[in-house]
């Protein structure tokens, strides 16, 4: 087939529209959610002293720094999905969430503590945490690798590693409510690792799945 | 440059808003241009120019599949470019050369440079054989055969809306095969 007979071709093909890379995305999530949802209710469960905790400052905390993680992932890895786009500028949302949880760790150092620093930080949780987050997280990791498949990355390991920033947000937000732990500090540390071994599994497989 | 890349930007956008002669008209331009750009990169990395024609069908074929990332109040050379320099250089590592591809190459470009004698394409007829039947008689008859829509539906009995979805079927095909391979 030569060059004028495709772009014949092509043009006549112009008739059929595709839906935005956004769009795709979101049905994406939400289909993968219920799967997460049903792996967080058989397993763990919101906690029992939910009322209490919800007076807890450091409890509402650690769901603004999720969320925060979560939306911030999803506006970069859409706009990473248009193959001209940088990451210069855009990336600095994903500081939002680093910014509440130092400004969360700040504001906890200020308070007297019944517990010393270590034992805050360690918490009672830290398995579970670095076990959930991370496997609730994979349904809606293929599902958001899934919709920035519908894009055109111009580099598929970062938007992979953010894509899974986005999974683990949105994972993390539901460990968060069913995990004892309230301390920024110890949602600094293991919310962290899980969500880094998240974004290093979405490079990986971005990487090889969102090449267009 | 300026005005070029200007009247492309309204081409694009008469396309996205369903105008499909404008979208012709725009993919016949952006060619000697796209096939510039292949064959300085092919130049460059030591490479034989004559597979330039199988990059330029492969640039455009990711153009028209990816058409919907184009944010239609931003200029569309840069998004152009943008896809062109991503299949450019992912055809010349799957020759095994690593090379950089300055961006600035594609603003200097002139169409029509060495643009006398074409190179002829291979990939998309090969994968073109591999397609479903009806997908495969669909393409050539729009491709080979310059039949429209109508008049393929008639030479095959079919529904205009089907010969579309098949048209439609086969050139996503045919971009998923290129990328595999």
């Amino acid at each position: 087939m030569d060059t004028d007979q495709l772009i014949r071709t092509l043009a006549a093909d112009n008739t059929q529209r595709a839906q935005p890379v956004g769009f795709v995305l979101m049905l994406a999530l939400l289909a993968a959610a219920p799967v997460s949802l049903l792996m967080f209710f058989t397993e763990l469960g919101v906690r029992p002293d939910v009322m209490t905790a919800m007076h807890n400052p450091f409890f509402g905390l650690k769901f603004a720094v999720t969320l925060a993680l979560a939306a911030s992932a999803i506006a970069v890895s859409l706009h990473l999905s248009r193959p001209e786009a940088s990451l210069r500028g855009f990336v600095w949302w994903l500081l939002v969430p680093a910014g509440l949880l130092m400004a969360g760790i700040s504001g906890e150092m200020m308070m007297p503590q019944r517990a010393p620093m270590m034992t805050r930080l360690v918490g009672n949780n830290s398995r579970a945490c670095l076990i959930s987050i991370p496997l609730m997280s994979l349904p809606l990791l293929a599902a958001a690798l899934f919709g920035l498949r519908h894009g055109a990355p111009a580099r598929p390991a970062v938007a992979g590693a953010i894509a899974g920033l986005a999974a683990a947000g949105l994972a993390a937000t539901l460990y968060a409510s069913h995990c004892t732990d309230d301390s920024p500090l110890f949602v600094a540390t293991w919310y962290t690792i899980g969500t880094a071994l998240v974004a290093a599994i979405g490079a990986l497989i971005g990487s090889k799945v969102l090449r267009y | 440059m300026r005005e070029r890349e200007d009247e492309w930007t309204g081409l694009m956008r008469s396309a996205i808003s369903g105008d499909s002669t404008a979208y012709h008209r725009l993919l016949k331009a952006i060619t000697p241009v796209l096939r510039a750009v292949a064959r300085r990169g092919l130049a460059r990395a030591g490479q034989p120019i004559d597979q330039s024609e199988d990059i330029v069908q492969d640039i455009l074929l990711a153009v028209h599949s990816k058409r919907h990332t184009w944010d239609v109040n931003a200029p569309f050379a840069p998004w152009l470019f943008a896809i062109a320099r991503n299949k450019l250089i992912d055809a010349l590592r799957r020759r095994g050369k690593r090379v950089f591809v300055n961006i600035d190459d594609f603003a200097e470009t002139l169409p029509g440079e060495a643009q006398e004698e074409r190179a002829s394409a291979s990939e998309i007829a090969a994968h073109l054989n591999t397609l479903p039947a009806r997908q495969r008689e669909v393409l050539q008859s729009i491709a080979v055969d310059s039949a429209s829509i109508q008049d393929t539906a008639a030479k095959f009995s079919m529904s205009e809306g089907a010969v579309r979805v098949a048209l439609h079927r086969g050139l996503a095909n045919l971009t998923a095969k290129l990328r595999e391979s």
